[in-house]
């Protein structure tokens, strides 16, 4: 919540963004700060009508994206042996970044009182669940955490780690090959490779270096590239997406998809869903019964796909959609 | 990662190898084709192509490969597509084919030390 009271969307208009915050708790709706209704509320509405925003608008959505926050609580888990009690440990936790990217202090926090030869590569797990540091932070909280009160409570273990959940992290080189890989495998997607391979050494290390030290500007000044298109296709040449489902056993959902249809048209989040993902959308005269969210906000299903992936994917240039029940409550 | 790298029970069909113990089905929504090519010094598979569960992860596929070749067990494998990037370890190689497959069938790189970035 670094970013309260900045950066106020303006709702005006059918050209600009529409912000209208319905928040979980049920309170009135007042139009708050993207960056601070991505990591507090969780369902909002973002809405992208007409034909294109107007670039400052644009600018802000993806600052917003890249500052947004999620409070979290560290617990040491109660079965790890320690010399004094563990005192918990708070960190404001980047939605776009990984969390053995972000959680050193924690480690080292909790090594303190860890008796030393008990102590084997940390891993988190939230309610029973392993946390995978390889997907984005804001993934891993929509997915598994998102009707959660606030601070999220994610249990920290040094001991038995769960071979068959979790890939092992040695070092900040192994999320940096992960994520120059996914980076990659958007761009084979979006331009046959063709953008990526044309950047330099220097440039790869510019968008890794822009993640792992939160420098908005430097990502962004080489990430843009990765954002172009040839204006007469109106798009990519397909959407780098991935769906992920509480209730599903497969990891995500991935195939090729084409941001504008073969007449022409733009397709739209609903037109991805309908097709990749039916049983997502409410059916008619029958009650919601699952949540689209991406970044923890769920946009209009006619939101075209091609400003999505342009504005609300994450660094590694994947569409992440999450699709959760609603809760019951 | 949830799958196991047992040693496939080598039966011969038509060109696919069946890389699974269940070969008795070749279920073709289940299995896609692999085309496996080894880079650099990587000794090459006389097998290249193989019938591999959709589901069945790049590690664990990695893991069949290393066995194969009988690698050592300190010797890494990596695995690429497209000559252009290394998916990750859990990505299911039905996923892998979805968007990467051509002429039916998903071409995979393998390489004891690192190719491509």
């Amino acid at each position: 919540m670094d970013k309260q009271g900045n950066d106020n969307i303006d709702s005006h208009g059918p050209s600009s963004i529409k912000a209208d915050c319905k928040t979980s708790t049920k309170r009135s709706c007042l139009p708050l700060d993207l960056g601070v209704c991505l990591c507090v509320w969780g369902i909002y509405y973002l809405c992208a009508t007409g034909s294109r925003n107007s670039m400052a608008d644009d600018k802000d959505v993806l600052r917003d994206v890249w500052f947004g926050r999620i409070p979290t609580c560290f617990i040491l888990n109660q079965d790890e042996v320690t010399e004094r009690e563990a005192e918990p440990y708070y960190l404001l936790l980047p939605r776009v970044s990984y969390l053995t990217l972000v959680t050193d202090k924690v480690k080292k926090h909790f090594h303190k009182v860890v008796r030393t030869d008990d102590v084997e590569e940390m891993w988190l797990e939230y309610e029973g669940t392993p946390l995978k540091w390889h997907y984005p932070i804001g993934v891993l909280f929509d997915l598994h955490a998102s009707n959660t009160v606030l601070p999220w409570s994610i249990t920290v273990h040094f001991k038995n780690f769960p071979d068959r959940d979790l890939l092992h992290c040695p070092s900040n080189s192994v999320i940096e090959a992960h994520f120059m890989s996914s980076l990659k495998e958007a761009d084979a997607l979006k331009h046959k490779s063709q953008v990526v391979n044309d950047m330099q050494k220097k440039d790869h290390k510019q968008l890794w270096m822009g993640l792992q030290n939160d420098k908005f500007d430097q990502f962004w000044a080489m990430n843009r590239k990765l954002m172009e298109y040839p204006t007469e296709e109106g798009g990519f040449r397909y959407i780098p997406f991935r769906i992920y489902q509480t209730m599903s056993d497969r990891p995500f959902i991935q195939k090729l998809f084409r941001p504008v249809s073969p007449e022409g048209n733009m397709h739209t989040l609903g037109d991805l869903l309908k097709e990749m993902c039916p049983a997502a959308l409410p059916h008619d005269g029958e009650q919601k019964r699952y949540q689209v969210v991406i970044h923890g906000i769920e946009p209009l299903l006619e939101t075209p796909l091609q400003w999505l992936s342009e504005h609300l994917s994450h660094p590694d240039n994947f569409l992440h959609i999450c699709v959760t029940p609603v809760p019951s409550d | 990662m949830s799958d196991n790298a047992e040693s496939p029970i080598e039966t011969q069909k038509d060109e696919s190898q069946p890389l699974s113990d269940d070969a008795t089905t070749n279920d073709d929504k289940k299995k896609i084709d692999v085309l496996l090519k080894a880079v650099g010094d990587t000794p090459i598979m006389k097998t290249k192509k193989w019938a591999v569960d959709r589901g069945r992860t790049v590690q664990s596929l990695s893991q069949f490969i290393s066995r194969f070749l009988k690698l050592d067990s300190s010797e890494q494998l990596f695995i690429y597509v497209n000559q252009s990037f290394a998916p990750s370890p859990d990505q299911e190689v039905g996923v892998l084919f979805d968007s990467f497959g051509s002429d039916g069938k998903l071409v995979l790189y393998y390489c004891k030390s690192q190719a491509w970035g």
